[in-house]
């Protein structure tokens, strides 16, 4: 199994976290794994992305033309990764912020409302778990229990106070993903 | 087992070093390196093993405190980025003219100039040919993945050891920025003063009964003892030429078509030979682990074997230099590259082997 992502939207979303949990989550059940960020001006230029890779192999490309997954959080990245999903692969997008929605026929699109939700949960910022559990419902290749290792792993010991509120949202994330 | 970590290739530099009982590291913050002078003041060696870290005022200050670091027998290192590492060229001649032993992190970004910050490998010829002024050569590295970078600083820390010859990592923005996972060796001791008197015999550590004051400088106004200095040197380099080469190779055995490529473009590289050998396409790669000593040797029986090598770089290209003067006319050699801080996709490299090889 190998599964390429980009994971793009705006600096703050919680873009690049994301991202490294589902890394932390793949080396928690001993996968490879790599992580590489947009950094410097392209992360100012509207759009933070993150390519995530997580395999059974050794990871040769960290940076990729064509991805398995793209998790699309506003219309800049929109414009800019729609077409870079392999044909058969999986788009999902928050439709928060989309002005224009996807349109290719040959791949599967799911929709998530995870601002809306994060926000009628009462905390904006688990927006980005709420996302990745979308995202599992979707391509279940990390077990819950490694997501929770990878959390305690990414996130500094002052906030794993928060790791039940992130659980919490990932499940929310699990039920509310739809195909469009 | 120590535990596996996910960490950017500019903290696990900083981490291994600490592991591998650096005495000092002497750097000034810029992007895409700026991770490495973070990550030892988050984590404090001082208090770890003793490790002295600072932020020196410029670049060329820090070359310095590393060139006299060096000179009392200390492990010693700096890092910068392709702007940076160009300010530290006069001490780097100085410190390998002196022949003292020193680690050297370039973690490239787009140039000339102040360029870009987006990763690049446009000082390839800067890092293998010298750099600075005189005939001298640094140990050069290339790391394509976060654990290469941990493991190449105590390699690197021997080589130069060994030598009494700097030793440089010539890394990018990719291998720099991304995350992957790192494990670590156990943690190294510093030398105490003693030690390094035994060691280092060469050292300034100050005059013993048993000897006279060893002076350590690269003056030396006599031409024919200059020359000798000279002649000295290059046999150090033959030797590193005979003995420490390093390379990797993948998919060269039934090999039609050979890619070379180092760094974060052999990683784009490995992809796009998946993708050719799908197709049918009988292509190896081979990834220079050393730039200098460079595998001269193994490309040019490789150009028995092939029909035609591509070289990908992210330059204008310059190891394609070193690949022709291997293969000495024996097939055809091509250059892929972007420049700038554009990466070349795996893609583009498939295009480019069947446009310049193939079709060609």
């Amino acid at each position: 199994m190998t599964e390429e992502i980009i994971i793009a939207g705006f600096g703050g979303q919680g873009v690049l976290s994301m991202g490294k949990i589902i890394a932390y989550s793949g080396i928690m059940q001993d996968q490879e794994v790599s992580w590489m960020p947009s950094y410097g001006p392209e992360m100012r230029g509207g759009t933070a992305n993150v390519t995530v890779i997580v395999s059974d192999n050794k990871v040769s490309s960290p940076l990729l033309n064509e991805y398995d997954t793209a998790i699309i959080l506003n219309q800049q990245s929109m414009d800019k990764f729609e077409e870079t999903v392999k044909p058969g692969g999986v788009l999902l997008y928050d439709p928060n912020g989309i002005s224009k929605n996807p349109t290719r026929k040959d791949i599967k699109i799911y929709k998530i409302t995870a601002t809306a939700e994060a926000t009628g949960m009462g905390n904006p910022k688990i927006f980005n778990m709420i996302v990745l559990g979308g995202y599992l419902k979707i391509k279940p290749i990390l077990k819950m229990e490694n997501v929770i290792k990878g959390l305690k792993k990414s996130l500094p010991e002052r906030h794993h106070h928060l790791i039940p509120l992130n659980e919490k949202a990932i499940t929310k994330g699990l039920e509310l993903v739809k195909e469009t | 087992m120590t535990e596996i970590k996910l960490m950017k290739g500019n903290e696990a530099v900083a981490e291994a070093a600490i592991l591998a009982g650096a005495d000092g590291y002497f750097g000034y913050p810029i992007t895409p390196q700026s991770e490495v002078l973070e990550y030892f003041m988050i984590e404090k060696p001082h208090e770890r093993t003793g490790m002295v870290i600072l932020q020196a005022e410029s670049e060329v200050a820090a070359i310095n405190m590393v060139y006299g670091g060096a000179a009392a027998g200390k492990k010693v290192m700096t890092s910068s980025s392709s702007p940076g590492v160009s300010l530290k060229q006069e001490g780097l001649s100085y410190i390998a003219g002196a022949e003292l032993p020193c680690l050297i992190v370039n973690v490239q970004r787009g140039g000339p100039g102040l360029g870009t910050i987006q990763p690049s490998q446009s000082d390839y010829f800067q890092s293998v040919k010298g750099g600075g002024h005189g005939d001298y050569k640094l140990i050069v590295l290339a790391p394509s993945s976060v654990q290469e970078m941990a493991d190449f600083v105590s390699l690197g820390f021997d080589l130069a050891f060994k030598y009494r010859n700097p030793v440089m990592i010539l890394s990018d923005g990719v291998i720099g920025q991304m995350m992957e996972k790192v494990e670590f060796k156990p943690q190294q001791k510093r030398l105490t003063e003693e030690e390094i008197m035994k060691k280092c015999p060469w050292a300034t550590t100050g005059k013993t009964p048993d000897r006279e004051r060893n002076i350590i400088t690269s003056l030396e106004l006599v031409s024919e003892k200059q020359e000798l200095h000279n002649i000295k040197l290059q046999k150090k380099y033959k030797k590193m030429i005979d003995t420490e080469v390093l390379f990797e190779k993948f998919d060269c055995d039934d090999a039609e078509y050979l890619i070379v490529a180092f760094g974060s473009s052999a990683r784009i590289c490995s992809k796009a030979v998946k993708t050719l050998r799908e197709n049918g396409v009988k292509v190896g790669l081979l990834r220079p682990i050393t730039l200098f000593p460079f595998p001269t040797e193994e490309i040019n029986k490789l150009a028995d074997q092939v029909k035609g090598i591509l070289s990908v770089e992210m330059n204008a290209g310059q190891m394609v230099e070193d690949i022709r003067l291997a293969v000495n006319g024996k097939v055809k050699v091509e250059h892929f590259g972007r420049m700038g801080g554009v990466i070349a996709m795996p893609n583009e490299v498939v295009e480019a082997l069947n446009n310049k090889l193939i079709g060609g």
